[in-house]
């Protein structure tokens, strides 16, 4: 019964991957995550149908859809979050270095140890000091790092946030601005050290200077990190993302270089969604 | 292009029409210009030249505002995508016209000079490279209103056609001066009319070549210039 699930598994995988876009000539030999034939449901209602997207390897990949086509989901089930919903399930394979983190031996735990979560509204811990908020991540874990002062400066020089807060690391989290705030969380995240960082409309609640930085952020992270942004905003994709996946109903539509999406795309709804031409 | 929908937002899908719709009075008073430059050029009338020079001042207006309406949709929308295609399209496309719309004027010019001297039996030569240079310009504009890319490549070949009426009218004027020394100043102004008219048939041919970038997102400039061998 087991092999038989697991054959039918692996024969979906092998028709959605006939149906994966062409791999952009740019992309590097393997991907750092490959989600094959990834499908998620809340209750009985499917929001992803079959994604086979590659992630590549210390790139910004960004995933761009109207509201409800499963961008948001997808993310969460690279780090196996989606499955801590009630009435959440998933199905497919999802690869990081190859290894499927759905496979029965893999802890989720650490799996979101190596990849990592930025969300929408910056949400540091309200009781928690700024330099509790960085290590916040690694008590959960259970570990306890050796020079934490050291940890707590690298993390927050990695979000260039160091000098902004260095004086008043015993202040509250929620005392910096909502840009300080977000690149609190992003700290917060890197002192885990992952290896894939997931970010869920991290500017949405930001105005424009602090969104640059962000941004800004996001083009250093990338020389060591791989990073897969969830985004409303299509300048911000068009900006920060080397690749592209456009979204739509559940579906992956089109997925290319980003110059490549928002110059010449392939497919109709991709133009006609990046366009304004959606309704 | 023509398949797509309209944009949600109308004002923008508004801003788009009205810029469509000026770099095609451009490109009609453009034709205009240079069919009634060889109209006074064939019937040797100074007057009709003169009166058509002033065409020109409304293509420079139209210039100034479609590199506007570009600018603020630039700023404001910023396009992706085939608006972004037909936007940076738009703003070189003007140009071209622009120059063309200056040739006219030059072309004007020598017609006034050639006007009050006894004609020269090259105007022919001369008259089948206007026509050529013309029905160019005019069919570059058609494929930009169809998105006709089969069009476009077609006047991206018939350039070569027009070089070679130029080249050929060469030796053609050389020999009338050689013969009479009185013909020189008829036969240069011949020749720079000539110019004027290749170097037309030049800029219909950059409209087409941007033609063809705007509706299949390829650009083509040097392929069609390395495949014909002349860099």
């Amino acid at each position: 019964m087991i092999q038989s699930l697991a054959l039918a598994r692996t024969s979906e995988a092998t028709r959605e991957s006939a149906r994966t876009p062409a791999r952009p000539s740019a992309a590097p030999d393997r991907p750092k995550m490959r989600a094959e034939a990834l499908r998620a449901h809340f209750g009985k209602t499917e929001v992803l149908k079959g994604i086979t997207l590659p992630v590549e390897s210390t790139t910004v990949t960004a995933i761009i859809g109207p509201s409800g086509c499963g961008k948001s989901t997808f993310i969460r089930c690279l780090n196996r979050m989606h499955e801590v919903v009630s009435g959440a399930r998933v199905a497919g394979k999802v690869l990081l270095d190859l290894q499927d983190i759905y496979a029965p031996d893999v802890d989720p735990v650490r799996v979101r140890r190596r990849v990592g979560m930025v969300f929408q509204k910056p949400n540091p811990f309200p009781t928690m000091t700024i330099r509790e908020n960085v290590l916040a991540g690694l008590k959960l874990n259970g570990l306890r790092p050796k020079d934490t002062e050291e940890l707590v400066e690298r993390a927050l020089r990695q979000v260039a946030l160091w000098d902004e807060v260095k004086d008043v690391l015993s202040r509250s989290g929620t005392s910096l601005s909502g840009g300080q705030q977000q690149r609190l969380c992003i700290a917060r995240s890197l002192a885990l050290e992952p290896e894939v960082l997931l970010m869920d409309e991290p500017c949405s609640a930001l105005d424009p200077i602090a969104t640059a930085r962000v941004e800004e952020l996001i083009h250093e992270l990338r020389e060591r990190y791989t990073i897969v942004i969830v985004t409303h905003n299509m300048q911000q994709a068009a900006r920060v993302a080397d690749f592209t996946a456009f979204f739509y109903l559940g579906e992956l539509v089109e997925y290319d270089r980003t110059d490549v999406i928002f110059t010449r795309p392939s497919e109709k709804k991709t133009e006609d969604y990046i366009t304004g031409r959606f309704g | 292009m023509s398949t797509l929908q309209k944009h949600t937002d109308r004002e923008y899908e508004a801003e788009l029409e009205t810029l469509k719709e000026k770099l095609l009075l451009m490109g009609a008073r453009t034709e205009e210009l240079i069919s009634q430059a060889m109209r006074a050029f064939a019937e040797r009338d100074a007057d009709s030249a003169r009166l058509t020079m002033r065409i020109d001042r409304q293509v420079d207006q139209l210039e100034l505002d479609i590199d506007q309406l570009c600018l603020k949709i630039l700023a404001r929308r910023q396009p992706v995508a085939s608006d972004l295609r037909l936007i940076t399209t738009t703003m070189k496309l003007v140009t071209d016209l622009e120059r063309i719309g200056d040739l006219g004027v030059n072309v004007c010019e020598r017609v006034i000079e050639l006007s009050a001297e006894p004609p020269l039996p090259a105007t022919q030569s001369v008259t089948r490279i206007a026509e050529a240079a013309l029905a160019m310009l005019h069919d570059s504009l058609d494929a930009f209103v169809a998105g006709n890319t089969e069009l476009a490549e077609e006047v991206i070949e018939r350039d070569g056609q027009v070089d070679s009426y130029y080249a050929q009218l060469f030796p053609e004027l050389l020999q009338l001066m050689m013969k009479d020394s009185g013909s020189v100043f008829r036969a240069t102004r011949l020749q720079s009319i000539a110019k004027y008219l290749e170097r037309i048939a030049d800029h219909a041919t950059n409209i087409a070549e941007m033609v063809v970038f705007m509706v299949r997102g390829k650009d083509v400039r040097h392929a069609f210039a390395l495949s014909r061998g002349d860099g």
